[in-house]
């Protein structure tokens, strides 16, 4: 078996130059416990990331950044200069400044205001770091999530799940190294292409736990079949499969047999970690958790269970927050405070659960969206609600865990928030930040593809020092 | 040429990228055509030399100004300094020499793709060929000291074959019957039998879908159904029938365009209908159809010309010589197509284009009788009759006498328990003011003045001290109702009263599970108006006497504030309480008016023939007629039709893409850089289509066949068959592409003829079998050094199986159907449209015969990389996942397929156990298991059987008997081999 191994190593890896980390992650393909920190360039502060995508774009002006003299100019069109050559994904002609209908008090240390929509996210404000000055390339949906993810807004490009496990592999072996986990209305507008391997071995894709029924589509053995008998068949497929590859020396049929042996792995892992009904009471309080539910909050404590197991990366969307009022279940009054409702309590709690179980020095929480919304109203068709069209010029995020400074501000925008005023960070600069927590040097992770070195950061990427630490 | 530049130094050497990525980024945009700022474009060859002394970074200009610390002379000009990476990488690059900087002469060369193909002679080579294509890749092979592989021996070949031309296996009978032909031509022969059969169309039929973003359904967020299975049958038999590439081409596009064009080549139409088609509330008319405009040029220029012009319709193509200009030329030949715009409700519209109706002579005589009639009755429902006006001023008497019947509840005591304040009024009004919590519950007490009660109705008015005016509180002036409660005081007891009805105004009623009993919208003037819900009662209750009355009214929907901001409510006895709220609340002020218009006159009596009882029979007749057109069944297509007109096609270029910034108007014309229009072609759709199969075409045909070539072997000639540019990879073997390109032309487009010189060359012939050494030498089989051995695509999994287990249905063509999955995938929102399993044969159609839906596609499939088909796709990723495996184990579709192929197995394969398994085998593999693996699986169903025996439960639901379950589980252990799921 080893010179095969050793064969499928150098199917995939071959072409050394350039490789970078990467072939340290290969016993991942040959089914071998892969330990962490391998292939990390520098010693890591963290060694999970749990990402809580808020697919749609949450309205910064609302929540996080709050613009007094938004209010102040509350209704009057919006100054020309801001807006002139602006391209807006709904916006026509002069929209008029639209200040926050929702207040916002002073929380923790930092003089830092939080809006009254996110209570609980107020009581852990001196753990998590906030970035005001979040910037990104596109005002689409489909495309800025796959940017935000893969660092590119065209389908192909690894996701930053794909390329820590490439980089680093899993703790644990029954388990996907890459887990997504969906909740809200659909899944988001990127689709698969938000966890798409791209053009590393698809080993490395995002594996996603369905909504309802089996966790994961067609997990369950057929009806009345056992686990036993299925290991004995998948025994006989194995020594078939064996026999066939010292036959052909395909390497793939290695492969193969090794994602068999996942599959059956998972089948005992999957169920047993998605079943959360036998956490205690204090636990489903804390989260506000309902067994059975798909939800938010149950998939905030699937994801301590997943980081407890070793999972590298796991990706929360949580789709909805596409405020942009052309209806009143689609605005900043209705709608934004259903998501809050959905969604603080449990990002908090999880905040707090990882910290009371000391995981949270060694696990990456990141809250935030694919673009931010705009300081006007949108006012599509004439419509009479109110809302806030797409923006990319400036958001907010929030993060906590391992090696970041607990209780910072990083960035500044405008008085009405519409451009950013001091610390701009861009999506290669967290994406950067991120990967040099889990000990990674962002321009040595990387992946020869149709003859050039490809990274998550491409070619940019600066560090967020004021982050750190 | 500028723009060249940038490609040829991609070209030259890859690792300029990123040094172009910088310049892109930070630099190009202000030295550029445009503004050339300093005088200087650092998007060209010319302006890059200035500022660039190759291998010393410390004397080039570029450096120097990138990395100055004077902050008036430092670029980027105004803004932050490059980071210390990207300056690495600039210096790095230039002190490397500025590798990828090409020869000023390098420039002038054009790209070969853009470079019309010239036929090469084969090479001479020291191996055996069989035709032109094993020269060519013989002479590649040799140049690195290698030779073909020998030739797969004949089971594999027959399988192969089977596979690459029909998409199904071959059955054990084909199998022994070709490996015992001892005739020398005997695998030309099994070539041809398997080209001319009917399931080599359902095969090639699919890459071409995946190519036309074929699908049963409009895509986004609504996802309706559309009727578009004629055009993917089209395909089907047009390749079957060897239609030639170029009429298979002109047809697609402007098929209607033909003189005395047929059905058929109507429908082949469908080929740019395939386009999604937006639905959604408030989506801009325009807008979606300029998107339809943007997928048929973006989808054309891919598939017959391996490029991408997706960034043309923003600007100048940075790599490719491609213009905007050139992107709106070739829209314009698209938008002569006929389409009309409808308009529905206050905001919505949608254009439709031309749908080709294929009713038989009995539908089409069906469907004129019940037009007729259901025509004759909504005549009578229109027409006004003196009769009906009497009717009518009858009911307005009544209506109005209904109104008077209701006594305002004057409340003794109101209140609210969250915080607002409630006033009442003289008038019995109530007004909320102060705090407006989220939720909010009022409770009126006051005394019932009836002998008996039937209904109770709530009446909801605008108020100026309501923000828009109300009638809501919230921030609108919305409101909604969560639920009401009703009391009466019995003896001083208060006794719940139930009402049976709830009839409403206006506004949605009984959305009981999101506590939004009663919703309305009152954000825009012009819904602002009263309006009434009525409770009833079937029977009217007895009244003691004046009696006290409780009612609370509850607002807990997850909407904010939402609480009644000015309200009455008031009680009748009178035998019908629902006569006030039929009227729609927009209708009462006319009903009530003293004077009417015109207009209000109308609309009163047509509203009134909708309720008139008179009207009752011939309203439900006509529904009825309605409803049997609709199940008549007649189907249709979506095709092309093009607005008669004498200009000639014409559109707009939108500055940076946008569809509603129009510039400068462009008529339709072929990309300026390549072959001009035929002599003969007009300047519209047709034209288009001969151009594109025009012999001057220097992509067309390498394209084409480039994408045949990957079905093959897994591996395209031009790696990136999606992208024949600069960008894109350059061939593997140009002389093979070439070769093969001007083959396919001189052929007259025969497309078997190409198929079958593939797969009779030694190249295909191959056994894929691979040694170490060979994997060392040409890991990727780029250099075609064995047989191809991959992955079969996700509908090749479905039917092989099916195939194997002799459940599978052969039936071609026909409306898609809905084999089993799993409950669950079409719950999705903005749509309650149901997955009805297909029964009988229509359960085991081959997979191209899935339904399609967009937003939810089948989940086996999809686990097998299946496309989404919102897009034009060229190339499928091909993954091995464990959900790939779990799928095939376990999903129910797949785990029935076991058992079917388990009773085949008993009932085919003789006496012995050895006879059993061995049938089995060969139906998955096409080969007799080898000793070695015949006796493993010998010994292990014979221990299978033992352990049933002992759990007979198990057993019984995995395969009825021991024996059976047994069976079932070695055809699942077989149909989950890699060597079942894999082309060898």
């Amino acid at each position: 078996m080893e010179r095969w191994n050793q064969i499928t190593r150098r199917h995939f890896f071959g072409q050394s130059a350039g490789f970078g980390i990467g072939s340290l992650a290969l016993p991942a393909l040959s089914n071998e416990r892969l330990l962490a920190q391998q292939g990390t360039h520098h010693k890591p502060k963290a060694k999970n990331i749990i990402f809580l995508f808020m697919a749609g774009a949450p309205s910064q002006l609302d929540l996080f950044d709050h613009k007094p003299k938004l209010n102040q100019y509350d209704g009057q069109p919006c100054p020309e200069e801001l807006i002139k050559g602006e391209r807006f994904a709904f916006i026509k002609g002069v929209p008029k400044l639209l200040g926050t209908p929702h207040s916002f008090r002073k929380v923790g240390g930092n003089g830092l205001e939080l809006s009254n929509l996110v209570p609980n996210l107020a009581t852990i404000v001196d753990d998590i770091a906030f970035v005001k000055s979040m910037h990104t390339t596109q005002f689409n949906h489909a495309p800025a999530q796959i940017f935000m993810n893969t660092g590119h807004q065209v389908p192909v490009r690894p996701s930053m799940g794909s390329w820590l496990t490439y980089g680093l592999g899993s703790e644990n072996k029954d388990l996907p190294g890459f887990v997504v986990l969906l909740s809200g209305k659909n899944a988001p507008d990127g689709g698969k292409s938000c966890w798409s391997s791209g053009f590393l071995p698809s080993s490395y894709q995002g594996v996603e736990f369905r909504r309802q029924g089996d966790p994961v589509l067609f997990l369950s053995n057929p009806e009345g079949m056992t686990r036993e008998t299925r290991r004995r068949s998948l025994d006989l497929a194995r020594d078939l499969n064996t026999a066939h590859q010292a036959d052909v020396g395909d390497p793939e049929i290695a492969s193969r047999i090794s994602a068999y042996e996942l599959a059956y792995k998972m089948q005992m892992s999957v169920p047993e970690l998605a079943e959360i009904a036998g956490e205690p009471k204090h636990i489903h309080e804390l989260y506000g958790t309902e067994p059975g539910k798909n939800s938010f909050a149950n998939n905030c404590l699937l994801a301590r269970r997943l980081v407890e197991r070793g999972v590298r990366m796991i990706q929360l969307y949580h789709r909805g927050w596409d405020t942009h009022g052309a209806s009143n279940d689609e605005d900043i009054v209705n709608k934004l405070t259903f998501l809050c409702r959905e969604t603080d309590r449990a990002a908090a709690a999880l905040i707090k659960d990882l910290k009371q179980r000391g995981l949270l020095d060694s696990t990456i929480v990141v809250w935030g969206g694919e673009f931010g919304r705009t300081p006007m109203n949108e006012a599509r068709s004439g419509s009479k609600f109110l809302g806030r069209d797409h923006h990319a010029r400036a958001f907010t995020m929030w993060m906590a865990g391992g090696g970041l400074k607990p209780g910072v501000v990083v960035g500044r925008t405008d008085d009405v928030g519409y451009n950013i005023a001091e610390d701009p960070v861009s999506v290669h600069d967290l994406h950067a930040t991120l990967l040099h927590l889990m000990g990674i040097d962002h321009t040595k992770l990387t992946f020869r593809f149709q003859g050039r070195d490809f990274r998550l950061t491409d070619v940019h990427g600066e560090l967020v020092r004021k982050l750190l630490a | 040429m500028t723009r060249l530049f940038f490609l040829v130094l991609i070209g030259a050497a890859g690792h300029a990228q990123p040094v172009l990525d910088v310049l892109k980024e930070s630099c190009v945009g202000c030295h550029n055509e445009k503004q050339q700022a300093g005088k200087l474009r650092l998007d060209t060859l010319a302006g890059l030399t200035k500022v660039v002394v190759p291998g010393k970074s410390a004397q080039s200009l570029l450096l120097e100004r990138l990395t100055t610390a004077d902050p008036k002379s430092r670029m980027p000009m105004g803004g932050p300094a490059l980071g210390a990476a990207k300056i690495e990488i600039i210096r790095k690059w230039v002190d490397a020499g500025a590798p990828g900087m090409p020869a000023a002469s390098e420039l002038a060369k054009k790209h070969w793709a853009y470079a019309k193909a010239v036929k090469p002679t084969a090479p001479a080579v020291k191996g055996t060929v069989r035709n032109a294509i094993d020269a060519f890749v013989l002479a590649r092979l040799e140049k690195q000291g290698l030779s073909f592989s020998p030739e797969a021996s004949r089971e594999t070949l027959i399988r192969r074959a089977s596979l690459d031309l029909t998409g199904l296996p071959p059955s054990p009978k084909e199998v022994s019957e070709f490996v015992s032909d001892g005739r020398p031509d005997a695998y030309e022969r099994l070539v041809d039998r398997l080209l001319a059969s009917p399931h080599f169309g359902e095969r090639w039929a699919r890459p071409w879908l995946d190519l036309a973003r074929y699908a049963d359904t409009n895509g986004y967020e609504k996802d309706r159904r559309r009727t578009m299975f004629k055009y993917r049958d089209w395909v089907i038999n047009a390749l079957n029938r060897n239609m030639p590439f170029d009429q298979f081409t002109i047809e697609q596009i402007a098929g209607d365009m033909l003189p005395g064009a047929t059905n058929d080549q109507k429908i082949a139409t469908g080929f740019h209908r395939n386009t999604m088609f937006n639905e959604e509330g408030g989506v801009d008319k325009e807008e979606a159809h300029f998107e339809v405009l943007v997928d048929r040029v973006n989808t054309t220029a891919t598939v017959w010309l391996g490029t991408s012009l997706t960034c043309t319709q923003c600007h100048n193509h940075k790599y490719d010589p491609f213009t905007q200009r050139d992107y709106y030329s070739m829209m314009a030949f698209f938008s002569g197509v006929r389409k009309q715009v409808q308009e529905y409700g206050d905001t919505s519209q949608k254009f439709t284009e031309p749908q080709l109706d294929l009713a038989t002579a009995d539908q089409e005589k069906r469907r004129a009788e019940l037009n007729a009639k259901i025509a004759a009755l909504d005549k009578k429902l229109k027409a006004s009759t003196p009769e009906l006006e009497a009717e009518q001023a009858a009911w307005e008497q009544k209506t109005l006498a209904a109104f008077a019947e209701w006594k305002t509840l004057r409340p003794s005591s109101v209140k609210a328990l969250h915080g607002a304040t409630l006033t009442a009024g003289e008038d019995g009004a109530i007004v909320a003011s102060g705090q407006n919590p989220q939720r909010e519950t009022y409770v009126i007490e006051g005394s019932l003045q009836l002998d008996q009660l039937s209904g109770l109705r709530f009446e909801v008015m605008p108020h100026k001290s309501l923000p828009r005016n109300g009638p809501g509180r919230d921030i609108y002036g919305n409101f909604i109702l969560s639920a009401v409660h009703v009391e009466l005081n019995v003896n001083g007891k208060w006794e719940p009263l139930e009402f049976q009805r709830i009839l409403p105004d206006d506004g949605r009623i009984d959305d009981r599970k999101n506590r939004q009993l009663w919703t309305v919208d009152a954000s825009r003037d012009d819904v602002r108006m009263p309006r009434q819900l009525v409770f009833a009662l079937s029977t009217p209750h007895k009244l003691p006497g004046a009696t006290t009355v409780r009612i609370t009214a509850e607002q807990n929907s997850d909407f904010v504030g939402q609480s009644m901001g000015h309200f009455r409510v008031s009680a009748t006895g009178a035998t019908d309480p629902s006569l006030v709220v039929k009227p729609r609340a927009k209708l009462r002020p006319v009903l009530e008016a003293k004077a009417r218009t015109d207009a209000q006159k109308r609309e009163l009596a047509d509203f009134y023939r909708s309720i008139a009882p008179s009207l009752n029979a011939a309203r439900s007749e006509s529904r009825q007629l309605k409803g049997e057109l609709d199940r008549l069944g007649i189907v249709s297509a979506l095709v092309m039709g093009e607005s008669p007109g004498y200009e000639r096609p014409f559109d707009f270029i939108r500055a940076r893409g946008g569809f509603a910034a129009k510039a400068e108007k462009v008529y339709a014309s072929v990309p300026a850089s390549l072959h001009p229009l035929p002599e003969d072609a007009m300047p519209n759709r047709l034209g288009l289509a001969r151009w594109l199969v025009s012999k001057d075409n220097p992509l067309t045909a390498r394209v084409t066949i480039n994408r045949i070539w990957e079905q093959y072997f897994g591996r395209a000639i031009v790696e990136t068959p999606e992208d024949f540019g600069l960008q894109g990879l350059p061939p593997t073997n140009p002389e093979l592409l070439d070769w093969l390109a001007t083959e396919f032309m001189d052929r007259g487009w025969d497309m078997k003829a190409m198929h079958r010189l593939i797969v009779t060359s030694a190249a295909y012939r191959q056994t894929s079998r691979v040694t170490p050494a060979l994997l060392q030498a040409d890991p990727y089989n780029r250099l075609i050094s064995r047989g191809a051995r991959f992955r079969m695509e996700a509908e090749m999994i479905r039917d092989a199986t099916l195939a194997a287990s002799g459940l599978l249905s052969r039936k071609v063509g026909g409306p898609s159907v809905f084999p089993p999955q799993p409950p669950g995938v079409w719950d999705i929102p903005y749509s309650d449209d149901q997955w009805i399993e297909s029964t009988g044969e229509d359960k085991f159609r081959r997979g191209l015969y899935t339904f399609v839906r967009r937003s939810a596609l089948y989940p086996s499939m999809v686990n097998f990389d299946a496309t989404s088909r919102e897009f034009c796709t060229v190339k499928r990723i091909r993954t091995n996942t464990p959900l790939q495996a779990l799928t095939t184990l376990n999903d129910p579709a797949f785990f029935e397929t076991a058992q079917a192929l388990a009773k085949r197995m008993l009932a085919e394969g003789g006496e012995s156990d050895r006879g059993k398994i061995e049938l089995g085998f060969r139906l998955v593999a096409a080969r007799a298991p080898k000793p070695v693996e015949l006796d493993r699986m010998l010994s292990w169903r014979a221990k299978e059987a033992e352990y049933f025996a002992a759990h007979p439960d198990e057993a019984k639901k995995i395969g009825g008997s021991a024996d059976g379950a047994s069976w079932t589980m070695l055809a699942n252990v077989l149909l989950n081999l890699d060597e079942t799921l894999t082309k060898e």
